[in-house]
């Protein structure tokens, strides 16, 4: 069981991609993990081919348990060219192609099928969970049209043919859906006039009167899907709670044991949006940039330079983290909030940080994070200016010992060698661990932080 | 077995085996009997015989063979969690003790009270209570009710030096005192609350001087002389049910194992230890037995084989002895009514 | 015997009298129930007719002659132990949770308590916190004891001789605000049936489930109703340990809802038990969620109107079941 954060003690396996005998390589999305944060797709982090799976569905594991043995045999064999087969056929892989795949980090990046596609029939390539998922609601692969790199077929083509059938969960009481059941009424066609819209038995029994036997039993066939929708929306709220008690652990803790500092400063970003602004008329608008890419493109440099805000706290001493991974906060629909990383966020590129950032925030409020993504955020960056305000003052996430915030962009009126203009500003404020640095080093980032901002074309 | 036995051996004899002698030779029996069956239970302990807490009464003997076999056999017991030698003594069968300590159903509480709550209506034995001092209002009520049926019955109340701190003892020594209940208050004091010594958990260390300032007869004994002991309990209970009024007796006593299991021990000094240990109340009636002849070799192995084969059997037959089924699990939590 | 009028106290106090001239077992012993005549005058005149042995002053020692009342049943008496309220109640409670309802399981069924320990619970006379919490709640949790609370006349009359009867202590709560309420008896020595809950009135549109002192509030909330063409099925518990299940179930299975109202406080309370054992056992009955009326979790405070703002009153008693019935 990997660690998938630095609050995670144990996690519950709730599927198994993969199953002995499988070929995975390096990468695959193998299992997926329950933290009580979210659900967390987990990489395998050898080749070969699955010995066995040693923990099952529904079990919950203490970190640092063996979930599954790989046999790296197989690794040999997605190197060399599989050598003629003199024995029965072993399940066996193609080598990985040569050029990477056109998107950097998809969603779902092509996997190779684990098995030898029969010769007969073309199955689009799929990743293990599409295939599932698939599996689950019934859908043939081969029908569905592949809107991934190379045709792959990616998780959204097959929920777009899912969710057409997948209705919002049915409010009703317990015994309006027996009364429903008994009298083959497809509770879905109720009118509810209880509190909130519930269906209660009154309502059926009114549907019952008004149709008649006939209508209520032409009801009942579409009937069949809602207990197993509202199955799944149950579990999301279960999990929402999760998340809700996750946070609310992790706040709680750093709020009792990080000493907080906090420092604020305004910036001035005439120069960074007039940048922006020149640089997104050029490019078409799908590629257009947002300031907050340029505010976290100059966090994680600033943080480079000032590595004594970069990295953990343990237990008795600092310790710099190599890479600077920017955390990045993003809310949920429905509440609760995670912040996974954006890797390296030094080395990229504004364009190719935004584009990151899009993928990553689409994913995050999917439910669907990668492992590796959830772990190792070395600094947390949060901006709240999409919701109006002005100075954020942040709660670190330990171990890490700094979260800078960002306020809106907003005009103000602003003095510069004795004349007054008006500039869009945005107030930084940087929140950091007393244990691990002074307000000497947080004021240092911040006049860092600002300077970069000024020459927004060398970012 | 009696000290007659010793005397046809022959080889030492002694003077006639009058009252007095025999009366000495049970009181050892007594004694000897509870401290093989405590080293027993140690060893069964040990090997996961017997779980949970086991608190023996290695060293405090003296107590309840000097005042239990005083009592008569209408009279009521109430103890603590250190009761093996009061049921030992009273004689509930030693058998079913040991069945108990075993968890079987033919344990005097059918497995549900193990070591600390020995429980036997045939000997009006109303248990071990593993609350500290949650015994003594039982014995007031007990004897409440034998009095006023009119009834010359006697309930004795045992309880440690660490019940004197509680607020039950006051409560029931007053009440007890107020009322005229008959009940013997049996102070066993060992010096030791658990682990925090007498005088740092009281301000008053004499204990009989605190009960007696609730009006009522009360005096210390040596817990270590079984035979000061009988006399004091004899006196003690001529008092409690001729004159109808509750009494008092601080036995002062030591215990020379643990305070259950597996304690450290690091509360007490080694030399305290072996300074009471030269004090071993059974040593003590074994050298006076043989000193004045009335006690021979042959008569004291006698003594120890019949006490080892009956304590062997009783571990044979709670080996053999049948859980009881968990079906039952939920039987006695109320009354069955017929 | 024709019917009478008669106060709740006049009702515990002829069942007390009746127990003590039928049986010499039965003594009454506690804090002033002789000279003074009981704190809420329930034992007036006992002391005179029956003596100081068997109607006994005792200490101030809730542990001591709680007790002892536990020590003379095991000796075979039918002790009925009064303590002046559930907060005092609290200084016997190892007695009553370690001894009594412990010594029969743990003596391996040697040993049964037929104790009858009676308590007056409850707020509603400025008594503030120290004398005014219902904590029968946490009694009804422990195995080995019944728990009864008689809400009318008939049942104080006829709680008793059940309760002495009964070879297993049994505790039983007397709200304050019963003791001067009327109601009429009906014949003479009639022993009311406690393992029963009783339907006080009937209803078809939502169960309304209350005990003790709740079930007045529980009466004129179902009456005010009744007005409004909303009619409800007011169940009267009697017993809260064990709980009458089937009576609760059997009405909710007919009204499809149920609101209960409990004087304890809402975390933990009997009103969580009993919703829950209604979701456990008539789930796909309910057509609404489960609503109840509680104590305000504060310590009941002096002044008259916190005192009845913290109290479960017949308009929330209303709402709640509006709230049901939608």
């Amino acid at each position: 069981m990997p660690s998938l954060g630095a609050d995670m003690d144990a996690g519950t396996i709730s599927e198994w991609l993969v199953k002995p005998g499988d070929t995975v390589s390096r990468g695959d999305v193998i299992a997926v993990v329950d933290t009580d944060k979210a659900a967390v797709e987990v990489e395998s982090f050898d080749s070969g081919v699955v010995d066995e799976l040693l923990v099952g569905p529904g079990e919950r594991v203490p970190v640092g348990t063996v979930l599954a043995t790989i046999s790296t045999a197989a690794e040999q064999a997605s190197e060399y060219p599989p050598p003629t087969p003199t024995g029965p056929p072993a399940p066996q892989q193609p080598a990985p192609p040569e050029s990477p795949p056109p998107s950097p980090e998809p969603a779902a990046p092509p996997r190779r099928p684990p098995e030898p596609p029969p010769a007969a029939r073309t199955v689009p390539v799929a990743s293990p969970l599409v295939r599932k998922r698939a599996a689950e609601a019934g859908i043939d692969l081969a029908s569905v049209h592949g809107t991934g790199p190379g045709g792959v077929v990616t998780r959204e083509d097959v929920e777009r043919l899912v969710s057409p059938r997948a209705t919002g969960r049915v409010r009703a009481s317990p015994y309006a859906r027996r009364i429903a059941g008994e009298l083959g009424v497809d509770l879905s066609r109720v009118t509810g006039t209880g509190s909130g819209g519930a269906i209660r038995a009154l309502d059926v029994h009114a549907v019952t009167e008004r149709a008649g036997t006939v209508e209520a039993a032409r009801a009942e066939e579409g009937g069949g899907t809602a207990p197993r929708e509202a199955t799944g929306e149950e579990r999301g709220e279960t999990r929402q709670e999760g998340l809700r008690r996750a946070t609310a652990d992790l706040m709680a803790r750093s709020k009792r044991e990080v000493p907080h500092y906090y420092l604020s400063t305004t910036i001035d970003l005439s120069r960074a949006m007039t940048w922006l602004r020149e640089r997104n008329r050029e490019v078409p608008v799908e590629e257009r940039l947002v300031p907050a890419a340029l505010l976290l493109k100059a966090s994680a440099l600033a943080v480079r330079r000032v590595p004594q805000l970069n990295g953990f706290w343990c237990g008795d001493h600092f310790e710099p983290a190599p890479a600077v991974h920017l955390g990045v906060a993003i809310s949920l629909r429905g509440g609760g909030l995670m912040a996974p990383a954006l890797r390296d966020a030094d080395g990229l590129d504004v364009p190719e940080l935004m584009k990151r950032l899009r993928d990553l925030v689409a994913r995050v409020r999917a439910g669907r994070t990668r492992s590796s993504e959830m772990t190792d955020s070395t600094i947390t960056v949060t901006n709240l200016g999409d919701q109006g305000v002005e100075t954020v003052f942040g709660v670190i996430y330990p171990p890490q010992v700094a979260l800078v915030g960002f306020g809106r962009v907003v005009e103000r009126p602003w003095a510069v060698g004795g004349l007054l203009g008006v500039r869009p500003v945005v107030t930084a404020t940087l929140s950091a661990d007393h244990r691990a640095t002074d307000g000497y080093t947080g004021a240092r980032f911040l006049g860092t932080l600002d300077r970069l901002l000024q020459a927004p074309e060398v970012l | 077995m009696t000290a007659d036995h010793g005397h046809e051996a022959g080889r030492r004899p002694g003077p006639p085996a009058d009252a007095g002698t025999k009366r000495r030779f049970e009181l050892l029996r007594q004694m000897l009997r509870i401290r093989r069956f405590e080293e027993k239970c140690v060893e069964l302990y040990s090997a996961a015989k017997i779980r949970g807490f086991l608190h023996v009464y290695i060293g405090e003997e003296a107590v309840a063979a000097g005042i239990v076999p005083s009592l008569e056999p209408g009279d009521a017991i109430v103890s603590t969690y250190r009761e093996h030698g009061h049921a030992l003594a009273r004689g509930v069968p030693l058998e079913a003790l040991m069945a108990e300590m075993y968890g079987r159903i033919t344990g005097v509480s059918r497995g549900r009270g193990g070591s600390m709550h020995l429980f036997d209506a045939d000997t009006r034995f109303y248990g071990g209570s593993a609350i500290v001092a949650g015994g003594l209002p039982l014995a007031a009520g007990l004897a409440l009710a034998d009095r006023m049926r009119g009834h010359r019955q006697v309930t004795a109340c045992f309880f440690g030096d660490g019940a004197v701190a509680e607020g039950e003892f006051h409560e029931c020594l007053n009440l007890a005192a107020l009322w005229r209940l008959p009940v013997l208050f049996c102070c066993e004091n060992n010096l030791y609350a658990m682990g925090t010594a007498l005088a740092r958990a009281q301000a008053q260390t004499d204990l009989a001087l605190r009960a007696a300032s609730y009006g009522m007869a009360a005096w210390p004994v040596d817990g270590m002389d079984v035979l000061a002991v009988e006399d004091a309990a004899r006196q003690a209970l001529g008092m409690v049910r001729d004159g109808g009024v509750p009494c008092f007796l601080e036995l002062r006593t030591y215990r020379f194992r643990a305070h259950s299991m597996y304690d450290s021990d690091r509360y007490r000094d080694k030399a305290e230890i072996e300074a009471w240990k030269e004090r071993d109340p059974i040593t003590a009636l074994v050298s006076r037995g043989r000193a004045d002849g009335e006690l021979t070799d042959e008569g004291l192995a006698a003594l120890e084989e019949e006490i080892a084969v009956e304590i062997e059997r009783a571990v044979e037959a709670a080996e053999a002895a049948p859980m009881e089924p968990v079906a039952d699990l939920t039987r006695f939590v109320y009354s069955e009514r017929t | 015997m024709n019917e009478k009028r008669v106060t709740y106290r006049e009702a515990l106090r002829e069942a007390l009298r009746e127990a003590l001239a039928g049986d010499d077992r039965v003594f009454l012993m506690g804090e002033d129930v002789g000279r003074y005549g009981g704190c809420f005058a329930v034992s007036l005149g006992l002391l005179e007719e029956f003596g100081p042995e068997r109607v006994r002053d005792t200490p101030m020692s809730e542990s001591a002659f709680v007790g002892a009342g536990i020590g003379a049943a095991l000796a075979g008496m039918r002790p009925v132990v009064e303590i002046m309220t559930v907060n005092f109640s609290l200084l016997a409670l190892d007695q009553i949770l370690n001894n009594a309802a412990t010594l029969l399981h743990m003596s391996g069924g040697q040993f049964n308590v037929p104790v009858v320990i009676r308590m007056a619970t409850g707020a509603g006379r400025q008594l503030a916190a120290q004398h005014s919490h219902s904590l029968e709640g946490w009694y009804a949790h422990i195995p080995g004891i019944r728990v009864v609370a008689p809400a009318t006349v008939e049942d104080a009359r006829g709680m008793l001789p059940t309760a002495l009867a009964d070879p297993d202590p049994v505790l039983m709560f007397e709200h304050v605000s019963l003791y001067s309420t009327e109601g009429e008896l009906g014949g003479a020595d009639r022993q009311v049936d406690i393992d029963r809950a009783a339907i006080r009135r009937p209803g078809r549109d939502a169960t309304l489930i209350a005990y003790g002192g709740t079930l007045v509030a529980a009466l004129a909330a179902a009456e005010e109703l009744s007005g409004e063409g909303i009619e409800v099925e007011v169940i009267d518990l009697r017993t809260l340990r064990p709980v009458d299940d089937a009576t609760v179930v059997g009405s909710v299975r007919r009204t499809h809802r149920a609101v209960i109202v409990d004087e304890g406080w809402r975390s933990g309370s009997l009103s969580a038990e009993l919703s829950t054992r209604i979701t456990e056992q008539a789930f796909y009955e309910l057509d609404a969620g489960i609503e109840r009326v509680c104590t305000a979790e504060v310590p009941i405070p002096y002044a008259r109107h916190l005192e009845e703002a913290a109290l479960p009153q017949p308009a929330a008693v209303v709402e709640a079941v509006r709230k049901a019935v939608g």
